[in-house]
């Protein structure tokens, strides 16, 4: 598994995930606020916020589950509503929900996938066993998933997400529900997974112990944004010692500035 | 080598959709046959109609020759279409409900991610659904079989095909139109009881158009203007190896109009995952 992707090269590319002045509503009551950011190739970004703060309606609006009501999002440059076919293959998602096949087996899940992007047979099959090895989980690609404990359905649902081997990762509260080994496991994996083979990875949650001050970070609070830069930034601009802090005065600032 | 390693995805070209209709219908496949109570409950329902319900009304119900029958017909040999019908009516209403689920734990999301279009992942998920249940109808015509409820000629066997493609494809659709109406898996019993059954027994499936029209004029009409009507004759005429022009063509147009709709309802830029929030 050695790194064959030159981050030179990746610096040439356009933004990885570029969200330009989105706003979206539902009926009158608004989800997102003009949210602008951007996730730069090969970088470990971290969307933050509350629940509610409307990280599920952005995260369908960049899967194309629904088009935004107003703004762009684009994906190596292809536009998520216009382009959406050359943008989705791009992208592999995570979701919040197990999203897996429970009764059929590990390998069985991960080729549905391979097929739903237009890969089959024994391509597949050797990705498929490729990823398998990469989360750890070889041996059990013939077991049921019903089988598996949370954490190891979770790196399946991470090596499923990546077998049309795409350059964005998108992961919607990838650690819910897991305990604090398996939590540790899969944040460990994903940061391989930006460090050695230069995929970019956006990373929600409302956990603030997941961030390290060299990540990009998006604090969304109430729809909007209330920064957007790398944690140790934030943490300066806010002038607090750590990101949960930082993250505390700026999501209670806002609330000032509301009330 | 690196696991994901990539370079420019390929174009999704047409050998690429084949193998995602192929990869959507194996897995439909797979999940059926996980879930032997479905495949039970799936053939039981009709059988208990036949043995039961046909065989108390063999007595008291003569039916007289019609098309496409032209001989008298015992009265398990009249309704077997409209069981048939049945398998696929519920069967469709099987896949909505599992799209319902699939929507709120988020399963449907990852189809709704392929870089293909949507209109071809619903159709390839229709199509999916039609397998099934085509699978399920040749498993109650076995059964059948023995029951002594065969067509006229083995061709029979064949030439019902087309006629369950087409049908299974509209009963398909219009579950899936209702999926998108369904905001809850909860309201789900109110679709079983306010579509499936008015269907089944508002419709040539139990009784003759004829005999209807003698007892109530109003609910002939009724049945006439109900599309399993249509579906129930497309798959007896097929079944005596006959076509029905009329049923044929009601039963292809209400196909693609559910099947437009349930497009127009899945649209990204409008629809109801849209209004519900995803």
């Amino acid at each position: 598994m050695n790194a064959r992707t030159t981050p030179s090269k990746a610096a040439t590319l356009p933004a990885a995930l570029a969200v330009e002045h989105v706003s979206h509503a539902y009926g009158a009551r608004k989800a997102l606020d003009d949210v602008s950011f951007e996730v730069a190739a090969a970088t470990f970004a971290v969307l933050i916020g509350l629940n509610g703060a409307g990280k599920s309606t952005l995260f369908s609006i960049i899967t194309h589950l629904y088009a935004a009501r107003g703004g762009s999002v684009s994906v190596f440059g292809f536009d998520v509503g216009r382009q959406s076919g050359a943008a989705l293959a791009r992208i592999g998602v995570v979701f919040q929900s197990r999203t897996l096949d429970l009764d059929l087996t590990v390998d069985q899940n991960l080729r549905y996938q391979a097929a739903l992007h237009g890969v089959a047979g024994g391509e597949a099959r050797a990705r498929g066993s490729a990823l398998l090895q990469r989360v750890g989980l070889a041996d059990r690609a013939h077991d049921r998933v019903r089988e598996l404990s949370g954490g190891q359905m979770r790196r399946v649902e991470i090596a499923r997400a990546l077998v049309h081997r795409p350059r964005l990762l998108l992961l919607d509260e990838p650690t819910a529900g897991l305990d604090v080994r398996a939590r540790a496991d899969i944040l460990a994996l994903t940061r391989g997974l930006v460090a050695t083979d230069g995929v970019s990875v956006l990373w929600t949650t409302h956990l603030v112990d997941e961030v390290k001050p060299d990540d990009s970070v998006i604090v969304l609070h109430e729809g909007r944004v209330l920064a957007a830069d790398r944690a140790q930034a934030v943490m300066a601009a806010a002038g607090a010692q750590t990101v949960g802090d930082a993250f505390a005065r700026l999501t209670g600032a806002a609330e000032e500035a509301a009330s | 080598m690196s696991a994901i390693e990539s370079e420019t995805p390929a174009p999704f070209g047409l050998g690429a959709y084949w193998i995602c209709l192929r990869g959507i219908v194996w897995r439909e496949g797979l999940r059926f046959l996980h879930q032997r109570e479905r495949f039970v409950s799936a053939l039981v329902r009709p059988l208990v109609w036949l043995f039961i319900f046909a065989a108390g009304f063999r007595q008291v119900l003569g039916v007289s020759i019609i098309p496409p029958y032209e001989t008298y017909v015992l009265y398990d040999v009249y309704i077997t279409p409209g069981l048939i019908a049945m398998i696929q009516l519920f069967n469709g209403m099987q896949s909505s409900l599992s799209m319902v689920y699939d929507r709120e734990m988020g399963s449907m999301r990852l189809l709704l991610v392929s870089p293909a279009p949507r209109w071809f992942l619903l159709t390839a998920k229709l199509i999916a659904g039609v397998a099934v249940s085509i699978l399920q109808v040749y498993a109650y015509l076995v059964v059948a079989y023995f029951w002594e409820i065969e067509p006229p000629t083995p061709w029979g066997y064949v030439t019902i095909l087309p006629a369950l493609i087409l049908s299974g494809l509209m009963l398909g659709a219009l579950g899936m139109v209702l999926s998108s109406l369904v905001k809850q898996l909860e309201n789900f019993a109110g679709v079983m009881n306010f579509v499936i059954f008015p269907m089944f027994f508002a419709s040539s499936a139990l009784y003759p158009l004829w005999r209807v029209q003698e007892g109530s004029p109003w609910l002939a009409t009724v049945c006439r203007l109900n599309p399993f009507t249509y579906a129930v004759e497309l798959i007896r005429f097929a079944f005596w190896g006959k076509v029905d022009p009329v049923s044929l063509a009601v039963v292809a147009g209400c196909a693609v109009v559910f099947l437009a709709a349930a497009i127009i309802a899945y649209d990204p830029a409008r629809g109801m995952l849209m209004r519900r929030g995803g």
